[in-house]
């Protein structure tokens, strides 16, 4: 009896120790490549010297891999999307100009994943001004680097964390020269300066994301990918700043963000589904559960009617006031 | 002072003071109104964001002239609470409002050199100048800053919270100046009192 108890206590604690080791684990079969390619410089034997030679690792070569194991494909073994031909070392130095895959490659008409919606996320992708300009140089990963990316947009309950993830794809190239001088000859854009109509710009900047105004807003698709000319931005604010804001079919539409407002038990709207009404409270109770603000979007239904009756009530007492004024002149 | 029954009630000062005031809260309820609504009475909706924030800070600016010179004029007198008898006082004067002035009767608080207000009307513009006006001005000045206020209290946005205080706070300054404004013409004509805040002159 004792030792069954002991055996059960120990498996309790064991599974608090083996659950989270386990989702920092690289796979085992990743685990010669990530020997070289965790280190600032590799070993490698010079034919033309004879000797063996300690080198500096290209800095882009060198993986994270805690960011690794946490993104989508921290599952996956390298030679799942590399060429297998990369188990021989010293690598073959063709090897590097192997066409890598794009997402569509592995989720086009993916079943599994059917919620994400990649074919109308390529279709989107199509119509867009990285697609015009760029054409086949312009690939998913140009964006979405797949060694980390992790789907915020569904998984964070955070409107911040989901704005700076994000933006923060976007500003890898529009404000990075390195990668940007990848795709165009062009002098890097200055944010700060295009963007000087925008009134509270570093407040926007943080709380909205690029794709707000640069995108074609598809409120059935979980991220708008039609990104526009820049000639085509919106700059409209009421777009995002009236009742009926652009930011209910996009930043605002998540379930994840709405499970958090607590209101997700009442109801069956799936993920990826529009939120519409993230800024009409329908009670008192749902105002303190929403923790967003948007200016001219934010209404209280409940505090506009008290505004609104005390508004008719006192004109209705001047004006009634004033009518006995004037007959009992 | 006083000339042919008349008394010098609103320095200039005062008189400028009074005018800015009621220039950048009527801008100030235009623009909130078009900023809320998101709506173009008369403003286009980024427009009324500048003019709000610029008529915000001019208004703060005139209020503080208007503390400094009941600090050291003899108008800060007129702002001192009295307690005692206080509901008496009011009641009078909302029963000569609702009756007395219809039966002919005369004010029970008549303006003189010593008393400018009666006693409704020096209560509410203690509440408005002393409480409406600055919290309006706190929390105007945080959503200008967003940045200072509290992001999260209890899971609500500070920034929300704030927003939805400084409207209400708005809102019945509105109302005040509705009623300010209709009572103004309660006088010896009905616009004797509009023209004494611009002469200064009281008749």
């Amino acid at each position: 009896m004792l030792s069954s108890i002991r055996a059960i206590l120990l498996l309790f604690v064991f599974s608090f120790l083996v659950v989270p080791v386990k989702s920092q684990m690289v796979a085992e079969e990743n685990k010669l490549c990530i020997e070289c390619h965790t280190s600032q410089s590799f070993t490698i034997h010079n034919d033309w010297t004879g000797m063996d030679e300690t080198r500096l690792m290209n800095p882009f070569y060198i993986l994270d891999t805690v960011r690794f194991v946490d993104g989508v494909h921290g599952a996956f073994q390298c030679i799942d999307c590399h060429s297998y031909e990369y188990e021989t070392y010293p690598h073959n130095g063709e090897l590097k100009l192997e066409p890598l895959m794009t997402c569509i490659d592995c989720h086009g008409g993916d079943d599994t994943y059917a919620s994400y919606q990649f074919d109308r996320v390529e279709e989107e992708f199509e119509k867009s001004i990285h697609r015009e300009l760029l054409g086949d140089q312009f690939t998913c990963s140009k964006c979405h680097d797949q060694h980390y990316y992790t789907p915020t947009a569904r998984t964070s309950s955070s409107v911040k964390e989901i704005v700076e993830y994000s933006n923060n794809m976007c500003l890898s190239c529009h404000d990075n020269m390195i990668k940007y001088q990848l795709v165009s000859d062009k002098e890097k854009p200055q944010l700060v300066q295009i963007h000087d109509w925008l009134p509270n710009q570093e407040l926007h900047f943080n709380r909205v994301r690029c794709i707000e105004c640069h995108t074609v807003v598809q409120d059935s698709l979980m991220v708008s990918h039609n990104i526009l000319p820049k000639e085509k931005a919106t700059k409209n604010c009421v777009e995002c700043h009236s009742s009926n804001s652009m930011l209910q079919a996009s930043l605002y539409k998540y379930q994840n963000l709405r499970l958090r407002s607590g209101n997700a038990e009442n109801d069956s709207v799936s993920s990826g589904e529009v939120y519409s009404g993230s800024f009409q409270f329908l009670s008192m109770n749902n105002i303190f559960s929403n923790q967003y603000y948007v200016i001219g979007a934010s209404r209280i239904p409940l505090l506009n009617t008290i505004f609104v009756l005390i508004f008719v009530f006192t004109v209705a007492g001047i004006v009634t006031h004033a009518i006995f004024r004037f007959l009992k002149k | 002072m006083s000339a042919e029954g008349k008394l010098y009630l609103y320095p200039l000062w005062l008189r400028i003071w009074h005018g800015m005031n009621a220039l950048c809260i009527i801008i100030l309820i235009v623009t909130g109104l078009s900023m809320h609504y998101s709506t173009s009475i008369l403003f286009k909706f980024e427009s009324a964001v500048a003019v709000h924030n610029i008529s915000g800070v001019v208004l703060t600016i005139f209020y503080v002239l208007f503390l400094a010179g009941n600090l050291v004029t003899e108008n800060g007198k007129f702002y001192q609470i009295k307690t005692k008898g206080l509901k008496n006082r009011m009641q009078q004067q909302i029963k000569y409002y609702v009756s007395g002035m219809f039966k002919g009767e005369t004010s029970p608080y008549p303006v003189t050199a010593t008393r400018k207000f009666n006693p409704l009307q020096k209560y509410s513009y203690i509440g408005v100048m002393y409480i409406f006006v600055p919290l309006v001005i706190i929390t105007g000045f945080a959503l200008l800053f967003p940045e200072t206020i509290i992001e999260d209290v209890y899971q609500v946005s500070g920034v929300m919270l704030t927003a939805i205080f400084h409207s209400i706070v708005g809102f019945f300054i509105m109302i005040f100046l509705f009623v300010h404004l209709y009572v103004a013409s309660i006088g010896k004509s009905p616009v004797s009192n509009y023209k004494s805040m611009v002469t200064g002159w009281h008749s």
